[in-house]
């Protein structure tokens, strides 16, 4: 062991932190266990996925990914509901992050009379449940001729997202030593270049991890995207439901599509990593 | 560079009765080094802040070369503070950090690395210019704080106690630093410490304040020698002056089973008052070992080298008194001892009540 960084750990607490260890590979392996079947059974012939014995050796193919990716006229494409799922994400959560930054300051570095009522607002409105304000949201989107645009689906969103990107944000920038933010006054930064050359920088770990989380939420968004939407601006989520066959065999077909799905939020989580977890753990540590 | 006056100047926080600086006259004339001093709470670093634009004047006004800028920004008084905490941005380099607020007035980015590399000389702060704070050690950054100040020639100086997150050995050294670059540039400084030592040897005045008050501004040595309050007397020198309840009978104050002759002008003090006793005050160097004293027992004894500190009880009258002595470092009593005290030197006497000076 001579060299190794590992905690000695002696006595009781060396069993306890054994089984501890085993405790959490195994909960690891209950919560990974149904994603690690969807992959592979994307790779799976239609008979081997729906087989009774589960099958963890087959002839592993992409046919599946070629099906669901190709075009069937009359039928909502692969690239179709990415790119609108796309844009509807990108561009929903740049609107959440302008929106917010200046609120999150408005809350934290320059608290705005009344501020815990402002903060407790902006929550409130997530306590609707989104399926009790469904209708009046369809009658509104439709008399506004809304329906099955791209446009409405950023709008509500940038609403959703909104209130738990400026809560995050708010916390981030209260961190920020309010001496900083004084010795860039004294050193005679106007408002803008104080956000932009002192405080964003401390915060971006911040704002990574806001973004993600609104481009996560939007991205597996489906409520809303399958009520409002039927032709032209259906999501993701949506086209993964279509691969639901009502004749015939899909197991396979639908975890392919699944995991097509899931790529973008995978990417979005692996490249923002770092970032990351500096920005959940910012409270942490000082 | 510039004079500094507070006039009547007051700052109440919102939700309070008492202000945290309550109607503070002070005048701090061009070039001066001054050092606002008192215990936390005193309103010392409140004051600092009204000058610097980061709180609000209640009541008053502040001027800082004849200007008038209770209600000016920050930004618009020509001042540079240094932080306690140095406040340094910390994803700038040195050289960034020392710049910004060049580059905030729009100084030409060759001109600007001219005086940051003049400031990083005078600071020795040249082969850390790439550096980000976090690569710097406590003096290092402590440097770079006033590299920021130094690199702006502002009019005036604030630092909000800038040794306090030092060292005691790099506090000394840089304390003499701070003096010594002052000197130098001969700006305007208002310098807040809680610290007296600091104080004491920095400043070309000192200003006591204490609950938002201020108490007396002097030299180092007209603190030490005439201190004009009580709460002055106990807060100035190291250890502090040893002050006693002492009766007053005739032209005598009793201390113990001894007794002090007192001068003429507090005697007058004493009459119109009417007062039948005083806070007697009498620095540590000025109680001496003697045949002829009041009798006291020796209960800790501090060596420091040269000087050895005794703490002693003596009968007050009934009560326990508690008194510190210095004496010759070489032979000191020992913890136990009975000795034999006088008091030969300078006595302070205020008047209990008010705590203002007698004899003045």
């Amino acid at each position: 062991m001579s060299g190794s960084d590992e905690i000695q750990v002696v006595g009781e607490g060396k069993w306890a932190s054994r089984i501890m260890g085993v405790f959490a590979w195994l909960f690891s392996m209950v919560f990974f266990f149904p994603v690690f079947w969807m992959v592979l059974t994307s790779f799976k012939s239609e008979d081997v996925a729906q087989s009774e014995t589960p099958a963890f050796t087959f002839d592993a193919s992409l046919d599946r990914y070629r099906e669901v990716m190709g075009d069937t006229p009359g039928t909502l494409t692969f690239a179709s509901a990415f790119t609108n799922s796309a844009l509807v994400v990108v561009i929903s959560t740049i609107i959440v992050l302008i929106l917010a930054i200046p609120a999150a300051y408005a809350l934290a570095i320059r608290p705005v009379q009344k501020w815990r009522d402002v903060l407790f607002f902006f929550i409130s409105t997530k306590f609707l449940p989104i399926a009790a304000a469904i209708l009046p949201l369809y009658y509104i989107t439709k008399t506004l001729g809304l329906l099955d645009t791209r446009l409405i689906l950023i709008v509500l969103y940038t609403a959703m997202n909104l209130p738990l990107a400026v809560w995050m944000m708010r916390s981030f920038f209260s961190e920020v030593p309010r001496e900083l933010i004084e010795a860039s006054e004294i050193d005679g930064a106007n408002l803008g270049g104080q956000l932009w050359s002192v405080v964003l920088p401390i915060v971006a770990p911040g704002i990574a991890a806001t973004a993600l989380l609104c481009f996560i939420f939007a991205w597996n968004e489906y409520f809303l995207a399958v009520t409002l939407t039927s032709v032209n601006a259906p999501t993701a989520p949506i086209w993964v439901t279509t691969q639901v066959d009502t004749r015939g065999q899909f197991f396979a077909k639908l975890s392919a599509a699944a995991t097509l799905a899931c790529i973008p939020v995978v990417l979005a989580g692996w490249a923002a990593q770092k970032k990351l977890v500096r920005g959940l753990a910012m409270g942490a540590i000082k | 560079m510039a004079d500094v006056e507070f006039r009547k100047a007051s700052r109440i926080y919102a939700g309070t009765t008492e202000p945290a600086v309550n109607q503070l006259s002070l005048s701090i004339s061009d070039g001066e080094f001054l050092v606002l001093v008192g215990p936390s709470g005193s309103g010392k670093s409140t004051a600092l802040r009204m000058l610097a634009g980061l709180e609000p004047v209640n009541a008053g006004s502040i001027h800082i070369g004849g200007r008038d800028v209770s209600a000016v920004s920050p930004k618009d008084r020509d001042i540079a503070m240094v932080f306690q905490n140095y406040a340094l941005y910390p994803q700038m380099t040195v050289a960034e950090n020392m710049g910004f607020a060049l580059k905030q007035a729009k100084v030409p980015k060759a001109e600007r690395r001219k005086q940051v590399e003049e400031a990083a000389r005078v600071l020795d702060l040249t082969p850390y210019l790439d550096r980000k704070p976090k690569a710097l050690s406590g003096g290092q950054r402590q440097r770079v704080a006033m590299g920021r100040a130094i690199v702006r020639q502002p009019q005036v100086y604030l630092m909000d106690e800038p040794l306090s997150n030092l060292d005691a050995k790099l506090r000394v050294q840089t304390r003499t630093e701070i003096s010594d670059l002052q000197a130098r540039l001969g700006v305007t400084t208002v310098y807040v410490t809680h610290d007296q030592v600091e104080a004491m040897t920095m400043g070309d005045r000192v200003a006591v304040l204490n609950f938002g008050e201020l108490q007396q501004v002097a030299s180092s040595r007209d603190l030490y020698e005439r201190p004009a309050t009580l709460f002055v007397a106990g807060f100035i020198g190291s250890p502090a002056m040893n002050l006693v309840k002492a009766p007053v009978e005739g032209r005598h104050a009793k201390l113990g089973s001894s007794s002090a002759e007192l001068p003429d002008a507090v005697l007058a003090d004493i009459d119109r008052l009417k007062l039948k006793d005083v806070s007697f005050g009498v620095r540590p160097e000025h109680l001496e070992i003697a045949d002829d004293g009041f009798d006291a027992k020796v209960v800790v004894v501090e060596e420091l080298g040269a000087d050895a500190f005794l703490h002693v009880d003596f009968d007050n009258h009934g009560e326990t008194g508690r008194l510190v002595v210095r004496v010759d470092g070489e032979r000191p009593p020992h913890r136990g001892d009975s000795v034999k005290l006088k008091v030969a030197g300078p006595v302070h006497v205020f008047d209990t009540g008010t705590g203002a000076r007698l004899g003045e």
